[in-house]
């Protein structure tokens, strides 16, 4: 009877572990195919059955693509942008969500309701406008023009507020009787509590901006302008097929930096994202 | 008692009014402050999302080439051109087949992920870590490595094709199966969003609820249908709109893949918006596809949620 049982049990487990297997497979080999991709030779990528594993790795295909196209620019830009976004919305969510919760005034609803309803506007209405207010200002080819349209916070302002109602009233009541200013009272007791919020708010939006697309399409027609997503679709448009070994090259250079982020930080996204949909 | 009830009520009833001084003083002290703090990001938030949603339906009503000095007024032209145009049909059902394709294909698989990811077994922490990492991931990036995994001559849908015996079609250039192609892709790279959500749903019913259908006799497809999934409910309506909306806005895959083609069978409502503003210059349409975009999002998502509100239940 139990010798039954314990089959029925090694059975299961080792279906479960057959299906995780599956599922591990399903989505980890074409991060495989691109990895091992970027290191074969020409004559290896075109063979079928394909090669799985490259004979001599081709580390020239990366030397090969950042000389294809500006790829330092692309990485420079992306960088500037993606920082310059993520710094500005980061200090405009915490000084939104701390005036919002701490600070005493009329109008608080309204700010509030103004912040979130904005979440239901799609980018893309606002597309061609942005794209108009951003020419008639000058700033095509531009780190303003990539920046600061995109800089204001909606969903941040949400995160860290619903946050900074549950700190602890007692601690905050306690700093001010200290003698803590505002400005005090968020740099010194609100923002080292609110640590981990902080960082998941970061990996969300340095994600998100790393690999915009559309908007730095729009807002940018200079090659040196690009950034490295357009530069990555750019480089596969110039290199054509015949030459799938750089441009896979450079996708991999595309892709890895998101990848360490996401390795560093794969708990605080988990836990960000995950958590947020059930406190939502 | 009463009398200590009465104590109490009359000591806090003094402080109270001074505490209302107190707050009416710090509410007129602050409120400099408080428009301070919130006036940057409120400043962004209307010049570049709340103004752009009036001039956008402004120019919804123009004939304008971006360029010339002089926008004509040509009324609910646009619109009536969009409603006859034969095209703008096929995009609106682009739209639809690839909404329902993407939004479906990513929670289904994702509830599927995330019932065999939610196991005690070792080494799983690496296999959520594999199926997570798709989604940071730049569209345009995954694009043009699908492209590659996509031939028919050499790509390693080709491969896994003759594993199971047949030979993989010319995905990216055939007319239907292009549109197939991107909504694989989008899953692909996506599905690690919902399965995520999914997991942490999954992992905060209560182990109890399990036990006391098991003790009944419950089988594992009872315990699934009658435990898991209305538990689940607010997981769902939650995914189901945040993914619609998220759906709407792909445009790096749909460019780099295909394209919008072959023959526009693959061009999506904000493909089409870029297509005819930064492509064709024609402002006036562009602008009316988007308000059609938004009045469709928001009627979706409306309906989602009302239709959800109903069904789900949050206790």
């Amino acid at each position: 009877m139990t010798e039954r049982r314990n089959w029925r049990r090694a059975i299961a487990t080792g279906l479960r572990g057959l299906l995780v297997g599956l599922v591990v497979v399903i989505m980890g080999l074409p991060l495989y195919w691109v990895a091992t991709g970027a290191l074969k030779t020409n004559q290896e990528i075109y063979t079928f059955p394909p090669v799985w594993i490259p004979r001599q790795p081709q580390w020239g295909n990366f030397v090969e693509a950042w000389q294809a196209v500006p790829f330092g620019r692309f990485f420079v830009n992306s960088i500037v942008t993606t920082l310059g976004a993520v710094a500005l919305e980061l200090l405009f969510a915490l000084l939104s969500a701390y005036a919002l919760v701490f600070v005493r005034s009329r109008g608080k609803g309204l700010v509030f309701a103004v912040v979130i309803a904005a979440l239901l506007v799609p980018g893309t209405v606002t597309l061609l406008p942005n794209y108009l207010t951003v020419a008639r200002l000058g700033w095509i080819n531009t780190y303003q023009g990539l920046i600061i349209p995109v800089a204001a916070v909606a969903f941040g302002v949400f995160l860290f507020r619903q946050h900074f109602l549950t700190l602890p009233r007692d601690l905050l009541d306690a700093a001010r009787l200290d003698g803590c200013g505002h400005l005090g009272l968020l740099r010194h007791v609100v923002v080292p509590l609110s640590q981990p919020v902080i960082v998941t708010f970061l990996v969300i939006y340095l994600v998100a901006h790393w690999n915009d697309f559309l908007w730095p399409l729009v807002v940018t027609n200079r090659l040196e302008w690009r950034t490295v997503p357009v530069g990555v679709a750019y480089l596969y448009q110039v290199e054509g097929v015949q030459n799938w070994g750089p441009i896979l090259a450079g996708t991999v250079m595309a892709l890895v930096p998101m990848l360490l982020v996401y390795v560093v930080a794969q708990r605080w996204i988990v836990k960000g994202i995950g958590g947020g949909a059930l406190k939502g | 008692m009463k009398v200590l009830e009465r104590t109490e009520a009359a000591t806090r009833v003094r402080p109270l009014a001074g505490e209302r001084l107190e707050r009416l003083r710090q509410a007129i002290d602050e409120w400099p402050l408080f428009w301070l703090l919130v006036a940057p990001n409120l400043i962004l938030l209307v010049v570049f999302t709340y103004w752009p949603l009036v001039y956008n339906a402004y120019l919804s009503l123009m004939q304008w080439d971006l360029i010339s000095p002089v926008k004509i007024f040509v009324g609910l032209e646009n619109y009536r051109f969009l409603l006859e145009d034969s095209e703008f049909r096929e995009v609106v059902r682009n739209t639809v087949v690839f909404t329902l394709g993407t939004v479906g294909g990513t929670m289904l698989l994702g509830l599927a992920f995330a019932l065999v990811l939610d196991q005690p077994l070792r080494g799983l922490a690496l296999a959520r870590g594999v199926v997570f990492a798709p989604y940071v991931l730049s569209g345009a990036a995954v694009a043009v490595f699908w492209v590659n995994m996509l031939n028919p001559r050499f790509g390693l849908v080709a491969q896994v094709a003759s594993w199971l015996g047949t030979v993989s079609p010319d995905w990216l250039n055939h007319p239907r199966l292009a549109m197939v192609a991107v909504i694989l892709v989008y899953v692909w790279k996506n599905v690690g969003f919902s399965t995520i959500v999914y997991l942490a749903g999954l992992q905060r019913i209560p182990q109890e609820l399990y036990e006391a259908a098991t003790v009944d006799g419950a089988g594992v497809w009872q315990r699934f249908r009658s435990i898991t999934l209305p538990q689940l409910g607010p997981i769902t309506l939650f995914l189901l709109v945040v993914s619609t909306i998220a759906s709407f806005q792909a445009f790096d895959l749909i460019r780099v893949l295909t394209d919008g083609g072959p023959v526009n069978a693959t061009t999506t409502l904000l493909f089409y918006i870029w297509e005819q503003g930064f492509v064709a210059f024609n402002a006036g349409r562009a602008a009316a596809a988007a308000v059609v975009l938004f009045a469709l999002l928001a009627v979706i998502s409306w309906l989602q949620v009302r239709l959800g509100e109903r069904r789900v239940s949050y206790d």
